[in-house]
């Protein structure tokens, strides 16, 4: 029954993953890392005391909740990016090769830290999603969404190697920071262009 | 008392404090006097030790523990802290200056003593998870009021929050080699991991687009505290994985790797120096090449390369000071800092451009200046282990002077007639002819910094021996 489960979180991660990537409203963006959140605390609870776990969901609800009322606030609804390229179907295609690539990584990690597949590929992919979005965009708040997606994916390994708790009060210490910029960034007034 | 409460704790709150207030002067004033303080507590209290003062005792601890773990600071580190809490004085003197104060002191007080909770936190790896907190709290203090967060800013926050997964992922590692030093898979996958973590962080090539970029876009007086800040601690972090893993210490290929990163940051920091045609970004690339001088003192080993490391770091302050206040002087008065809308600036302003022009060429290493004694050290150690090494430094080092050389004749070509005149407040020209005074002395008499460093390499039990 676990495994199903884990199974369905790393489906879940999947879609959230690929779903910020190439959402163009914030708001479906905030959704979806609320949801992605979810999955990474069936995840990391795995390892993890259920209560321990549950830090990684508050912190994670938190920070989207930061996000969300600092987009509120900055009162735009769609960025433009100016990065190279904006198609859907180039990141969709490069969210394929991300997936193929952590998919052969997960099954030799999963091996070398004892880690059921689905974690360690739930892991990776985050990771992977993460960079992808750092790569393709420069826009402070996907930036946010991208370290946040990596620092996710980090988190569900580490928990498998690391359970002191100064470290998951510094890691939700370090999300909310991020959070926290990511809400200063969107609300610094907008650079006026000539 | 316990010492982390003194040297972190404490600073994090009046931190929190100082944000409260409004006035530059009575901020600057508080912080200078409190950090001033934490130098002198640091230089004069014994840790661990029962000290009576009339009839009251008191003793220092160096141990306090939080959430399981334990943040110590020991005898050991009192030298270390003396020069960081130091060298903070020095910044957030001059910050009223150029009226930065509020957002340098406050936050500059509060990175400082989260770097200082970084290299006291054991294990030493969870300092990855507060450098990336100083790291955040540093946004603040990066970004420019009314704009848009620039290029360099985002990247500096992606680049330093990339290194914390690959720090702390080799620790679980080197865990590992510890119970089980004979693996070999185990040592190279470590040591691939603390590489790219410490690349992150120091901004080792190529992961250094930032830097220039930073210090075109914010205010310099805050990125020149942020670049001398940040690299001198990950360096000090760094020496404790080369002091505390033997394996590490003594692979055959770490000097090579040190020695061409360190080489690889030189030449290409004084190269790419040399052709810019802003002043901060040229100060940037000064930076980057600092960190390569300083990865290439470690790269030297033993003591001796230790000792120059902490050589370099007393001039290498100084002349940063001196080059981002008075650049920050200049930006605030020309509309941009590019070389060919300053030409003449020297007439104008003689203190700001005389100070950057110093500070330039003295951390390109020029005699009787106090960058001087240290670069001559790298070059006379470097000469006897590796003539290749030197000519591509000579490089860098050319690149660095040039730009120098460069900047002067920009900053004098005024238009005939333009008389001479200084538009620097009192308080600036004060501040900037004590430190022209201090870059002279320091390298007419290397020998007085001596007493600020010398206790340095006890912190390192096998390095520093």
């Amino acid at each position: 029954m676990v495994t199903i489960i884990n199974w369905i979180a790393l489906f879940i991660v999947l879609v959230t993953s690929i779903g910020l990537l190439l959402q163009r409203d914030w708001r479906w963006g905030i959704g979806l890392l609320t949801t992605q959140y979810l999955s990474i605390f069936w995840l990391v609870q795995t390892h993890w005391p259920v209560s321990m776990a549950a830090v990684k969901l508050v912190t994670g609800w938190m920070a989207c909740a930061i996000l969300a009322i600092a987009q509120l606030n900055s009162g735009s609804s769609q960025e433009t990016e100016e990065s190279w390229p904006q198609g859907r179907l180039f990141r969709l295609f490069t969210a394929g090769i991300i997936m193929a690539t952590t998919f052969v990584l997960s099954l030799r990690a999963s091996s070398w830290l004892g880690l059921n597949l689905p974690i360690a590929w739930a892991s990776l992919l985050l990771i992977g999603m993460g960079l992808l979005q750092l790569g393709i965009s420069g826009q402070p708040f996907r930036v946010i969404l991208g370290l946040l997606t990596i620092m996710a994916g980090f988190e569900i390994l580490y928990a498998a190697v690391e359970s002191s708790t100064l470290v998951a009060a510094l890691l939700s210490a370090v999300n909310l920071g991020l959070a926290l910029s990511g809400a200063y960034f969107l609300n610094l007034p907008q650079e006026e262009k000539p | 008392m316990s010492a982390p409460i003194l040297w972190i704790f404490l600073p994090l709150i009046l931190a929190g404090f100082l944000l409260l207030l409004r006035n530059q002067k009575v901020i600057a004033l508080i912080a200078c006097i409190f950090t001033l303080f934490l130098t002198l507590a640091a230089w004069l209290l014994p840790m661990d030790t029962a000290m009576a003062i009339g009839n009251w005792s008191f003793k220092v601890t160096s141990s306090f523990e939080i959430l399981g773990r334990h943040l110590v600071l020991g005898s050991a580190d009192r030298s270390l802290l003396a020069l960081i809490y130091g060298s903070a004085i020095i910044w957030f003197a001059f910050a009223p200056a150029v009226k930065t104060a509020h957002r340098l002191t406050s936050l500059g007080l509060a990175i400082t003593a989260l770097l200082v909770a970084a290299l006291a936190v054991e294990p030493f790896l969870y300092a990855a998870l507060l450098i990336e907190m100083a790291v955040l709290l540093s946004i603040p203090l990066l970004s420019v009021s009314g704009q848009r967060p620039g290029k360099g800013l985002i990247r500096f926050v992606i680049f330093q929050t990339l290194a914390m997964p690959f720090i702390l992922f080799s620790g679980w590692l080197l865990s590992g080699i510890e119970a089980n030093p004979g693996n070999l898979g185990l040592v190279q996958q470590a040591a691939i991991l603390i590489g790219l973590g410490f690349s992150f962080l120091l901004a080792v090539f190529p992961f250094y687009s930032w830097i220039p970029l930073i210090t075109e876009e914010s205010s310099p007086l805050t990125v020149g505290f942020i670049l001398w800040m940040f690299p001198t601690v990950t360096i000090f972090f760094g020496l404790g994985f080369l002091d505390h893993y033997t394996w590490l210490r003594d692979a055959p290929t770490l000097g090579n790797v040190l020695t061409t990163v360190g080489i690889l940051m030189v030449v290409s920091g004084g190269l790419l120096a040399a052709f810019q045609r802003h002043l901060g970004r040229i100060m940037g690339y000064a930076v980057i090449m600092e960190t390569g001088y300083s990865i290439l003192t470690l790269s030297l080993g033993g003591t001796v390369g230790l000792n120059i490391f902490f050589m370099l770091l007393v001039p290498r302050t100084l002349s940063l000071v001196i080059w981002a206040f008075a650049l920050t002087i200049l930006k605030e008065h020309s509309p941009t800092l590019i070389l060919s809308d300053i030409k003449g600036l020297g007439r104008s302003w003689p203190f700001a451009t005389s100070g950057l022009v110093l500070a330039n060429l003295a951390l390109a290493g020029m005699p009787i200046l106090a960058g001087f004694p240290p670069h001559q050290a790298i070059w006379e150690v470097l000469a006897s282990t590796s003539l290749p090494a030197v000519i591509w430094v000579l490089i860098g080092t050319i690149g660095l002077f040039f730009s120098a050389v460069r900047v002067m004749l920009t900053f004098t070509a005024a238009p005939e007639g333009a008389h001479w005149e200084s538009h620097e407040t009192g308080v600036q020209r004060i501040l900037l002819a004590i430190s022209f005074l201090a870059l002279l002395m320091l390298g007419l008499f290397p020998q007085w910094a001596l007493p600020l460093w010398s206790n340095l390499p006890a912190i390192f039990t096998h390095l520093g021996h």
